[in-house]
């Protein structure tokens, strides 16, 4: 079925990513490290732009930007400029921001999706590297702050800005977006996006072939998503008041849910940019072929090989595939047990549990997941049993096997159910008479007394099963 | 203690007494300055002395005292640029230079005052007030370096440092009659150097004699990783200055001898050349034809790379600090009363220039202009060794006098911009006197050959007596 977009929503974004898996910043030797430091602990003349420093380029933040370049399947520019970018803010020590102008590191690539209507292409415009500035903090909130202070720890941190075209049709599209390029960049170990402020996006949003409007200040996916679904309606609504919607930058308040309008197009900042003087311009194109040397294999190519390799399903392989972490621990897996099995158990049942107390793949071992799947192929526990299993290791740890010791949850053997089968039929010749006369409630007479000789855990079909086949004899 | 001695007299001086009584006798000489060529001695300077004497400090330059411009950052030494912006801030590290010229034993003796930011040509607009002409009170030093040209002048220190972004180190060196470098782009690392117009500006030495320009350059010269923009050449400067200039090829351009120019001084760097004849070199004239727009845009791109680079003064980390109801009154009213008329006249003129919409017309096109100022040099100096000419078309003028006129302060850099637009070495030497003030020959050569330059300047010297004449009231 094809998605028809009835509002023509057009969404483009707009994403920092802080490599924040550097050891130094983008232009000082200032550590990186600063996340449970002390504010302003992580600083230097560069990154706090005293009077005479000068930046130098950090070359292993240019071999990441080529790297996630290629991985967006852009091409690489062959020599890449630094641009100033002038405004003022208390967070900026320079007065200007060090980024990228009209030689973007890389440009014109694209990452497929899973959209509305089966796979879509966005388009990704460019990259480009620039420094973070720092961070303010308010005393009290915003509006009635008695002061604000200035952490410059952050100031210097490299970002590559990734700017897509407006081929995003709804807010799920977008929030797939961006899952995707998370998904890529933990492929590239590039970054921690689990360390504050590592993914920052700005959005724009246009309904009905209308002004594009900028939304500013998203601190998450789920923000993303919500962002967007309030600014849609909101340009809707007041065009179906006969309003009409006009360029402008709005902030998303994310404790209420909302966009504010920040400025309008007349209010636009004009940012002067210029050639950075202190960077001499960079030629890159020669790094290339070293970095595609040290590129891994990505989603996508991953989800085909798994498909192919372990015979698994798209749907499976995709769920597999999308964590590089979700997807190193399967193959670990399937190195000991069948890879199709292993799908249903990892991709399903372990994620699915992991999903629900919001917990990584990390909060789980590659062993106790393959002794739960050799006991459910041995037949020794049940599949339930299994689940359970999985999810007490989850709340209260421990190992399989301890867990299904306490529990009691191993399946009885199959020469004690026989031999219940025997017994059961040899001291209760009357109601096998019965049985055999057609009277078919008798069985469930005979299996009670088969699953009182087995302490109830034996499997009741299975012992039904049992004495109909021994009853033919 | 005498006054204009050069480095091996003051190496003498410090084997026959110390390093330690050396620099006194220079503190005590500044005590008694009416010049106003310091802003601020350094407490710890006779400290240094003393280490350097009780260690036996073996450097090239032990002992040797040496003054530094307001805008070169100094460890615990306040560094200002001379703006009311920048008063209390002290830097927490040392510029470059400073590193070098500490390991090599120098002695540092405090700052010296310069035109705000180096926005000048007469140091006139320092928040400090004017420093005077050691040969005339009544007349500027130049600019912007002029506290670093005129102590040296007045024997107050033997070698300074200055920057050069459109002449500042070469015109205060013309209008005190001293000598000073300013080397090609990239030969010395500007960091700790407070940025002007980046593109442009070169840390250069100031002295009495070429052969300690060389000494000093022997130190500070060569790459720094902090610096992208510094190149990595071989440094040796002092060993070529001995070889003759015989069969040097000079050019004369043409346009640095046009109108405006003084009568006295273009007899004067004529008389010069017809030296450089008699020593065995010869001259011809050359053509450097986009000189006349040399000057356009120069200021364009200085003002533009200013704009930019003194929006970092706001008041919320260090220096002077307005009071304001919320951070943008508080960092408008900082730089309102913190920056001085000139300053602000370049920070506005370089933000329009780099607006939208005008971007292309002012900013865009001077760079242009670069380039063909910068290909006449290619061309002119392909032909000949070196380029000579008048450093200043005048000699130095009154305290006063161009002041309030921004545009004819602006012109008596006409010789002097197109060689930082081109990013090539040229050096300022004493060539003469006219009306009892000092004039300057500018020699000016190709891409990191400075030693020809050098060796041009340092033979001519040994064959005149200017340098050897010394300001009256000067011992």
């Amino acid at each position: 079925m094809v998605y028809d977009n009835p509002d023509d929503v057009k969404i483009g974004l707009e994403v920092h990513v802080q490599l924040n898996k550097l050891k130094t910043k983008l232009f000082c030797g200032c550590s990186t490290d600063y996340h449970n430091s002390d504010p302003n602990s992580h600083v230097c003349p560069v990154c706090l732009g005293l009077p005479g420093s000068l930046p130098v380029i950090n070359e292993r933040a240019v071999e990441f930007a080529i790297k996630i370049g290629l991985a967006l399947n852009c091409s690489i520019v062959e020599q890449t400029q630094f641009h100033r970018k002038n405004y003022y803010y208390p967070d900026l020590p320079k007065g200007f921001q060090t980024t990228q102008y009209d030689y973007p590191i890389a440009g014109n690539g694209k990452i497929v999706i899973e959209g509305e209507d089966g796979e879509r292409v966005i388009r990704i415009t460019r990259a480009h590297m620039e420094e973070d500035p720092g961070r303010l903090q308010h005393i009290g909130n915003i509006e009635r702050s008695k002061g604000t202070l200035i952490n410059y720890n952050r100031s210097g941190m490299a970002l590559i800005e990734i700017v897509s075209e407006p081929d995003m049709r709804s807010p799920k599209e977008a929030r797939r977006y961006l899952d995707k390029l998370r998904s890529i960049l933990d492929y590239l170990d590039v970054f921690n996006g689990d360390l504050e402020g590592a993914m920052r996006v700005d959005a724009n949003v246009s309904v009905f072939n209308g002004q594009r409007v900028e939304v500013k200040n998203i601190s998450s996916f789920k923000g993303a998503e919500r962002a967007l679904l309030y600014e849609i309606m909101r340009q809707k609504n007041h065009i179906r008041r006969g309003g009409t919607i006009t360029m402008e930058t709005r902030h998303f308040d994310e404790a209420r849910g909302v966009t504010l309008s920040m400025r309008t197009k007349e209010e636009e900042h004009d940012y002067r940019y210029f050639p950075e003087p202190d960077l001499v311009p960079l030629r890159v194109a020669d790094r290339v072929p070293e970095v595609i040397k040290t590129l891994p294999e990505l989603p996508d190519a991953k989800k085909e090989r798994f498909m192919k390799e372990y015979n698994i399903a798209d749907m499976h392989a995709r769920a597999l595939t999308i964590e590089i972490k979700v997807a190193n621990f399967y193959e670990e897996v399937v190195s000991k047990v069948d890879p199709k099995v292993a799908a249903v158990w990892v991709a399903d049942i372990l994620k699915g549990e992991l999903n629900y107390r919001d917990l990584t793949i990390d909060a789980f071992r590659v062993e106790d997941i393959v002794d739960v799947m050799e006991l459910v192929i041995a037949n020794s526990i049940t599949e339930q049993s299994g689940v359970e299993i999985i999810r007490t290791v989850l709340d209260h740890g421990g190992k399989p096997q301890d867990i299904i010791n306490k529990k009691g949850l191993l399946k009885v053997e199959d020469n004690i159910v026989a031999k219940a089968v025997e017994e059961a039929i040899a001291q209760n010749p009357e109601a096998v008479a019965d049985y055999r006369a057609g009277k078919e409630k008798s069985l469930n007479f005979i299996v009670g007394k088969v699953m009182q000789k087995t302490k109830g855990r034996a499997d009741a079909r299975e012992a039904r099963e049992r004495l109909i086949e021994k009853l033919k004899e | 203690m005498a006054a204009w001695t050069d480095i091996s007299g003051i190496r003498q001086k410090i084997a026959d007494s110390s390093a330690e009584e050396v620099t006194a006798s220079y503190i005590d000489i500044i005590g008694k300055s009416k010049i106003n060529g310091f802003t601020t001695l350094w407490d710890e300077a006779i400290n240094v002395a003393r280490d350097i004497d009780a260690n036996s400090h073996d450097g090239p330059l032990a002992g040797v005292p040496i003054a530094i411009k307001e805008n070169i950052s100094t460890k615990g030494i306040s560094t200002t640029c001379s703006s009311k912006i920048l008063q209390g801030y002290v830097p927490p590290y040392d510029a470059h230079v400073i590193e070098r010229l500490k390991e090599a034993g120098a002695v540092i003796l405090g700052k010296t005052n310069m035109d705000e930011f180096a926005m000048g040509t007469s140091t006139e607009s320092s928040y400090y007030g004017p420093t005077l002409n050691p040969w005339d009170p009544s007349r500027v030093p130049g600019g912007s370096s002029g506290g670093s040209a005129a102590v040296v002048a007045a024997g107050e220190a033997p070698v300074s440092l200055g920057s050069d972004t459109g002449g500042s180190v070469r015109c205060p060196a013309a209008f005190c009659g001293t000598v000073g470098l300013k080397p090609t782009y990239g030969c010395i690392s500007r960091y700790g150097l407070i940025s002007y117009a980046n593109s442009l500006e070169q840390i250069g030495p100031l002295a009495t004699n070429v052969a300690d320009i060389a000494a000093i350059m022997e130190v500070v010269a060569g790459h720094d990783p902090r610096d992208s923009t510094s190149i990595n050449k071989e440094n040796t400067y002092i060993d070529a200055l001995a070889e003759g200039v015989e069969g040097m090829r000079i050019g004369v351009p043409e346009e640095y001898l046009s109108h405006g120019i003084d009568e006295k001084v273009e007899k004067l760097v004529w008389d010069s050349i017809h030296t450089f004849e008699d020593l065995g070199a010869s001259y011809e004239n050359v053509s450097l034809p986009h000189t006349r727009y040399a000057l356009a845009a120069y200021y364009i791109i200085a003002m533009s790379e200013a704009s930019s680079n003194l929006a970092r003064f706001d008041g919320t980390r260090y220096g002077f600090c307005a009071e304001g109801d919320n951070w943008h009154l508080m960092a408008s009213k900082t730089r309102a009363e913190g920056f001085g008329a000139e300053v602000k006249r370049r920070i506005l003129l370089g933000t329009y220039a780099l607006s939208a919409g005008y971007q292309d017309k002012y900013y865009l096109k001077a760079l242009k202009v670069r380039t063909l100022v910068k290909q006449d040099f290619e061309r002119a100096l392909a032909n000949v060794d070196v380029l000579m000419g008048p450093t200043m078309p005048t000699p130095a003028f009154r305290i006063g006098e161009k002041i309030g006129d921004p545009l004819s302060l602006y012109m008596s850099d006409v010789n002097t911009v197109p060689i930082n637009l081109a990013g090539v070495p040229s050096i300022s030497v004493p060539c003469g006197f006219a009306d009892n003030m000092p004039v300057g020959l500018q020699i000016t050569g190709t891409h990191f050959d400075e030693k020809t330059i050098m060796k041009a300047a340092y033979n001519f010297e040994q064959n005149t007596e200017h340098h050897k004449k010394r300001p009256p009231e000067v011992a």
